[in-house]
Formats: structure tokens, sequence, C-alpha cells
């Protein structure tokens, strides 16, 4: 029975595409968006803009309680332990960025830093950089065959010097859960805090931030059916405390004079300057969106439609899947055939599918990759989009090979 | 400015091409065309940084005439770099500097293989070639 998504009709911008003859395959890149969400957007310009928690006049009012209601509906999607835990900041970038500067001052020379090989490079280069301006140590967590973090030579790995250890929750590029459980308990165990990437995992099924035991949990909106230039972080209330404050202005500050100035605690000592308003309060409406839908059932779509493309992967030859994912995604290489080359003819033919080094190029250096193609889905994806996909790569090995 | 013979011929062979798969498998013709470079010439220095595929180009200047050859691991590349060359064969830098290379790639349909999103290298080659121009 051919899959389809009852989700489909909902988001206009996978529709305006497949009208155009594309096949919408990269949502792991960003993802389409819900008419409701567009009509929040719509409907906050429409209805007159304000800035938040600056004034008391009605818009500004209006605009503030919408923005923090936001705030409250993000943290009840990660189940926070409470909405002052929840920073705004531009994305997971920017998320990872503030924390490597907001805790440089806990560490001193020698103390270590410990990261996995799939690191998007969003979660490697800011642990990266803050390693060489404090003289730390960056120790990077090998894989298993998998693709998953090999738990025996993590527990060797992540030492009581280790002061950090920042890992993705799900690979961008293998498609596989990492056993985040037991190594944020090894992390625990050292004293050691931690920071989950969930730019991908938030996407897939609720995430649980009290449950998981991290410190820090940082995701994008724009990934998550949300608009662009909205990011999450999720601090415990402990670990924010110890963050400094990294960018200065507007709304962050309590007293100033101009020799000094006392700053607020998070979450808006964290979010200088006017924020994106109407992205927040789209944001909201994406997890409105998202929270009416049947959680079940998007789950088991979701798990069809993976399968379907695994399937179909591992019917043709020579191909080669990177790791065993597991949901999401499938990147792969064709052997004796260029991934450049692939990506060009299946561009050709209407398939939007990523190529190249996934924004993780030591993992792909490691694998001995120059590249690959990455097969990415979302709730709207149908079992359609998969067939005209491997349509198209049957063509396009036929004229390669 | 008459078109070097080379570049008359892709400029047919591509206007004649009813489509993409058409298109697709000239532009692998073109690129077995190239001769191949020498493991000295694909060094590091020649190497233009694209994204995926490796790409080289070998610059020379013979009486003030450019001579250019270049190679990539990708095939479809080595196409685009097979049409590229065929057009810059024996320029000087004046005309070099001129040329609308651009639109040379429009006249022959491939003008999406140049839109900024594509990491494909092909930008970077023209970016080298125009800087080469404008050497003494």
């Amino acid at each position: 029975m051919p899959i389809t998504s009852p989700w489909r009709a909902d988001f206009p911008g996978i529709l305006a595409l497949a009208a155009e003859g594309q096949t919408y395959l990269d949502s792991a890149a960003t993802a389409q968006k819900p008419q409701a969400m567009l009509d929040s957007l719509l409907g906050y310009y429409a209805g007159g803009a304000a800035n938040v928690h600056r004034a008391q006049h009605l818009p500004g009012e209006r605009a503030t309680r919408a923005f923090e209601a936001t705030r409250a509906k993000a943290a009840r999607w990660l189940n926070a332990a409470s909405v002052d835990e929840i920073v705004f900041t531009r994305g997971t970038t920017e998320s990872l960025n503030l924390l490597a500067y907001g805790l440089e001052h806990l560490f001193q020379a020698g103390d270590r830093i410990v990261v996995s090989a799939l690191e998007h490079h969003a979660n490697l280069l800011p642990w990266q950089q803050l390693a060489e301006r404090r003289g730390l140590e960056l120790r990077v967590l090998p894989l298993d065959d998998h693709g998953q973090v090999d738990l025996d030579q993590a527990a060797s790995l992540i030492d009581p010097r280790t002061r950090l250890l920042a890992l993705s929750q799900l690979s961008n590029v293998l498609g596989r859960w990492q056993p985040l459980a037991e190594l944020l308990a090894l992390a625990r165990a050292r004293g050691a805090l931690s920071v989950v990437d969930g730019a991908q995992g938030v996407v897939h099924g609720r995430q649980d931030v009290q449950a998981l035991g991290c410190d820090f949990y940082v995701c994008s909106a724009h990934k998550l059916y949300g608009p662009e230039g909205v990011g999450l972080l999720h601090g415990r209330r402990q670990a924010l405390q110890r963050l400094r404050h990294w960018q200065f202005g507007g709304e962050m500050v309590l007293q100033a004079d101009y020799q000094h100035a006392h700053f607020r605690p998070a979450p808006l000592g964290f979010e200088a300057g006017t924020p994106p308003i109407a992205a927040v309060i789209a944001l909201g409406a994406t997890l409105d969106y998202l929270a009416g839908l049947d959680a079940e059932a998007v789950a088991a779509h979701e798990a069809a439609l993976h399968a379907e493309l695994l399937a179909g992967l591992g019917r043709r030859d020579g191909v080669r899947l990177l790791g065993a994912p597991q949901v999401a995604l499938a990147s792969f290489m064709v052997a004796g055939v260029h991934s450049a080359d692939l990506a060009h003819l299946l561009t050709e033919q209407g398939i939007a599918v990523r190529s190249g080094h996934h924004c993780a190029m030591p993992l792909l250096k490691s694998l001995g990759l120059p590249g690959a193609i990455r097969v990415s889905l979302g709730l709207y994806n149908d079992g359609e989009d998969l067939a005209r996909f491997f349509a198209a790569l049957d063509k396009a090995l036929e004229l390669l090979r | 400015m008459s078109l070097p013979a080379a570049a008359r011929e892709a400029l047919d062979a591509f206007a004649a091409c009813p489509g993409w798969e058409q298109r697709a498998r000239l532009l692998m013709q073109w690129g077995e065309r190239l001769p191949a470079l020498s493991e000295s010439e694909r060094s590091e220095a020649n190497r233009v940084h694209g994204c995926e595929s490796q790409v080289w180009l070998v610059a020379e200047r013979q009486d003030g005439h450019w001579r250019f050859r270049a190679s990539s691991d990708a095939r479809l590349i080595r196409g685009l770099l097979a049409v590229l060359l065929a057009r810059v064969e024996g320029l000087d830098s004046a005309q070099l500097q001129q040329l609308d290379l651009p639109d040379w790639f429009n006249q022959l349909g491939l003008a999406r293989q140049l839109s900024p999103s594509r990491s494909n290298g092909l930008n970077a080659v023209l970016q080298r070639m125009r800087e080469l121009a404008k050497t003494p």
C-alpha cells in the first residue's frame, strides 16, 4: 500500500514545490512550514507590530504576551522544569556559541572538553576554538560501525579532567540516535557539564530534557517546521546560573550607569537586543500545530517512510549507507560513482537532496569520503516522493555507469 | 570576436540538446576529451577549492596567449571544464577579461551550473581565471 501523509496538505511549501516538479527530500537542512505558522507570522505583522518587554502600551503588551506564550509552549514541548529555563537564541549555532563563551570562565589550561566524531561543525568549532583560547584538550569520542559513539572507549576518554561533554542527540549524517543516557551518566559521574545538540533529534518524537538529565539542550526552530532565526537554549536552572553574560545591550540589563552595569539572570539576560518577535510568535503556532497531531501516527509514518527508503537503497547495487540510520534520513554513496555527479543528475531531475560533507567535514574525512548524498524526510513526505527519488536515482546511475 | 572552433562546436552541440539527459551525456563526452593531468599537475597549488569535487586548473601563457588545462575527479565537472576551456583557449588577458563567462554557460543552456548555491567549483574556476587575466 502506498504511504500517504495525512499532514501533507497542511504544508503549502511542499505542495508548491511539488507543483513545480521538485521533490523535497532535504528536511534535515530545513523543513517546510505549516499553514498555521504562516498565518501566525502574517497575523502578527498585519495586526500591528510592537517591541516586547519595553512598552506599557497595548500593542507592546499584546506582543509581549504572545512572545512569552511561546516560551511557555517551548518549555512544555521539551518538558522543562520552568519557563525560565528557556532562552531564545538565533538558532542552534548561536546557542552553542553562547555556551562556549558563557562557560569559558569555568575552564583552566589542561581541562578537557569531549565531543564525538560525528559532530556537526556547530557543535565542534565553538568548543575547538574555546580549547584554543584556553589551552584545553579537545577529545573526540570514536564511533562504531553503526555510527554510534563507542561506549567502551567513551568510558575511558571521559575522565576526571573532563569539564564538559558536548554531543549530538541524532546525527545529521548518520541518522542514528546516540546513547545519551549512558554518556550523560558518565559526564555526571565525572562532574562534567553536559550539552546536547538536539538540532536533529528534536524533530523526531518528543524530547524530555528532565528525563535526559543534561545541563543544556539546544535546537533550532526552522528544522522543527518553524521559522528561521529562532533557536532554543534550554538550561537547567543551576546550569544557567553558571553562565556569564556574553552579548550586551538593550533589555538584558537591570541597572546601568556609565562605568558599571548589573545584568538580568536567564532567560532575559541572554536575550540582548530586540529578538525576532514575529518568528518567536510563529514558533508558538508551529508548536501548537505539532502538539495537535497524533504523535504515534507521526512516528509510525516516519518509520514507514524510513524503512521504505532503506529498503529501496538496499535493493540497488553498489549503494553503501553511511552507518546504520534509524530515523529521518539516510546518507549514502555508490561504488564507482562520484557523489557530485550523482547530485548533479538528481538535481536535473528535480530531486532536492543534499550532497557534500553536510557540515561534518571531519566525519566524512574519517570515513574516507569526499562527500555523500543525504535523503532526509519530513512528516509531509510520502511514498510517491520516494518513488520519484528512486526512479531518478536509477536513471542517474544508468547514465553514469 | 569570432568563436574558437571548439567553442562553435560546443555551442552547436549543446544548442541542439533537447533535454537534460542528452545534455548530461554530452557533458560527459566532452569531459572525456579533456587530456588527463599528471600527478604533479594535480598539486595543491593548482587546486581550485570547490566543495566535494576536486578541481585543478593549470594555466600557462605563451606569447601573451593563455593555455589552460583542467581536470576534476567528477565526470560532469570535467565536462563543464571542457566547454569552458573550449571558449577561453588562446585568448590574451584583455580578451579573457572582457569575456562574459556566465553568458557563455547561459548560451550552452548550462547557466544553472553557476548558481550561487552550487558548490561544484565552477564558480571558483571562473574566479581564478579572472584573477589570472588581471596579472600583467
